[in-house]
């Protein structure tokens, strides 16, 4: 008998094998040759043999030459900025996405004041997220454009002086890319929501109803503190995701692929992108862009993992359950 | 206290109560009207002559549907690819890496699932922790190692990577666990049946709920995926339908509002058609597996 879980055993290594071996081949290696490119000159696709130049590429990140004073100026560079857009659209998406799925959870879970027609308002708000995201930004585009339907009704309306103002002023730009995103992931965040709080023992909601406990009391007290790892989840693949924000800011507001007004609406994938399209591609640095971006979004995932941690008084709620 | 409307006395907690569920409906109109009026838009806009577009906010389509077809069809056949075209791409890259995603996450899972191995654990372990690295950020690699091997512009760069999908793997994996006892394989191999063949006949028939599911999401997120071939596809002859959006903001015809929009509505429909069809397995997919991109 035990010679034959022996000889089972086999083929879980093979069952898992091609999985394990695309992995290697078409993701692994690839992530590790990026390191690799990362420290290398590599400026066309036809170089000979990758010349070492250990953290130059790393420095053509970090600080750029610095033409009014002279010298080098560190941080407030191109690459590093367009992390600071895409973080600062992320935020700008992810607060009010998390509030208003969390708003529209509690009231699609409420057990005393029961909504009508839940399945078909779930459906519609949940719609943008599947909808090709190219489409999306050139509709927007379109609507909010210098001759768009938006536009115009703002312009009569006096609420624009302009008939490229959401163009030209980038934190209009900023806001509608980040509005976008919300769009797109608040009807999908809050269905995952829904999900964790029918998961909640529902005795401790009866508990808390004979104590008197008020639905506010029972949201603060008892649905939020056990939606917490859900919440956590919910948070670290957003932000992952959010830092590869591609699609929209790619094709609302870009001239020759830089989003503007000014680059300020240029994400970090869209810079690797131009790095390594541009007319004199420079392999190595967007190596480095993406090693850095690597890096801050390992950062990022590791801190709210950290902050988020349960305390110990949290174990409790797990007890009951 | 929440008792009360059983026993029927307090009026004014009941009407409380109504007129919460009033507001809290008319909210979830407005946002469901928010979800939906930018498509409105989109579908008027696209019967509309392109200098009426221009002139303002319009809710009655208009008669010129069928010339803004023709003249989009046109202007993003001199682009490089049509419209028929781009979805043909699609469709050739989506439907096999599709097919491979699911199949595979399912033969992992299941390897995960029914055998015992000393590797096991760590194998889940290293399953669940890759799901967070995003493809993104090995893009150069990929685009040089893709080079090197002589892959580089051709869809099988799109398609092969679909084979490990962690994501596929964790959801098959909780599924697999509800789904699939040890009873029905022990039985499977006391008749005699293969490993391979178990899987097949057996597993798989069992599985098929959650493979539909996975495989919705597998199709879309490949259909609607931008970044990877515009990283690895330079032929303007083989752009996906992401790539011919993209088009619609070129110079030959980003001025021609009307067919701009008929181009995205095309592009939306399908989608569209998709969504409502099958919208119930897409939101219980997402309820149970918190899938993310």
């Amino acid at each position: 008998m035990k010679k034959k879980t022996v000889e089972y055993g086999k083929y879980g290594y093979i069952f898992i094998a091609p999985f394990f071996l695309v992995f290697l081949i078409f993701q692994l290696y690839p992530l590790l040759y990026t390191f690799f490119l990362s420290f290398v000159e590599h400026k066309s696709v036809m170089a000979g043999d990758p010349k070492f130049v250990g953290f130059d590429n790393f420095l053509g990140v970090l600080r750029e030459q610095d033409f009014l004073n002279g010298g080098y100026k560190w941080f407030n560079t191109i690459p590093l900025n367009t992390i600071k857009n895409t973080i600062i659209m992320w935020v700008l998406n992810f607060i009010p996405q998390i509030l208003l799925a969390l708003l529209l959870s509690a009231w699609f879970t409420d057990t005393v004041v029961k909504l009508k027609g839940q399945g078909a308002f779930k459906v519609m708000m949940f719609m943008p997220n599947i909808i090709t995201a190219s489409s999306i930004a050139i509709l927007f585009y379109n609507l909010f454009g210098t001759s768009g339907p938006v536009t115009q009704m703002c312009l009569k309306l006096g609420i624009v002086s302009k008939n490229d103002f959401f163009l030209q002023n980038k934190y209009a730009t900023m806001g509608l890319i980040a509005f976008m995103q919300f769009w797109m992931w608040y009807g999908n965040t809050m269905i995952v929501l829904i999900a964790g709080i029918l998961g909640i023992n529902p005795s401790l909601y009866e508990a808390a109803m004979v104590d008197g406990a008020s639905g506010s009391q029972q949201f603060f007290k008892i649905t939020l503190p056990l939606l917490k790892p859900i919440l956590q989840f919910t948070l670290v693949t957003s932000a992952i995701g959010g830092l590869q924000m591609y699609d929209i800011p790619a094709l609302f507001n870009v001239n020759n692929g830089i989003g503007q007004p000014g680059r300020a609406s240029h994400t970090v994938t869209m810079m690797i992108k131009e790095v390594a399209f541009s007319q004199h591609p420079d392999y190595g640095k967007a190596a480095a862009i993406s090693v850095v971006l690597f890096i801050v979004t390992l950062i990022i995932s590791l801190l709210f993992f950290a902050l988020t941690k349960d305390r110990e008084p949290k174990q409790k709620h797990a007890v009951i359950r | 206290m929440a008792k009360a409307p059983e026993v029927g006395l307090d009026e004014g907690y009941a009407a409380k109560i109504r007129a919460k569920k009033i507001a809290r409906t008319i909210i979830c109109i407005l946002l469901c009207v928010v979800s939906i009026f930018p498509f409105y838009t989109m579908i008027v806009n696209a019967t509309l002559p392109s200098d009426e577009v221009a002139r303002g906010l319009h809710l009655v389509p208009g008669g010129q549907l069928i010339s803004n077809f023709k003249g989009m069809l046109s202007r993003t056949e001199a682009v490089g690819t049509d419209l028929w075209h781009a979805m043909l791409h699609s469709v050739m890259i989506a439907v096999p890496a599709t097919v491979l995603q699911v199949y595979f996450a399912t033969l992992t899972a299941y390897g995960l699932t029914v055998y015992n191995f000393k590797l096991k654990n760590f194998a889940w372990s290293f399953i669940m922790a890759i799901m967070m690295i995003p493809a993104q950020v090995s893009i150069i690699g990929f685009m040089k190692f893709m080079t090197d091997i002589k892959l580089y512009g051709s869809y099988l760069c799109l398609i092969m990577p679909a084979m490990a999908a962690p994501t596929t793997v964790y959801f098959m994996k909780q599924y697999m666990q509800g789904a699939l006892s040890v009873e029905i394989i022990e039985a499977a191999r006391i008749d005699g049946s293969g490993e391979f063949a178990t899987f097949n006949r057996i597993a798989l028939p069992l599985m098929k709920p959650a493979m539909a599911t996975q495989a919705i999401f597998a199709f879309i997120a490949s259909w609607n995926n931008l970044y990877t071939p515009t990283m690895m596809i330079s032929s303007v002859k083989k752009y996906t339908l992401p790539m011919f959006v993209q088009g619609l903001r070129s110079d030959t015809i980003r001025t021609d509002y009307g067919m701009v929009y008929v181009g995205l509505t095309m592009t939306v429909l399908p989608i569209f058609v998709v969504y409502f069809a099958l919208s119930k397995y897409i939101i219980a997919g997402v309820a149970l597996g918190g899938v993310k991109e």
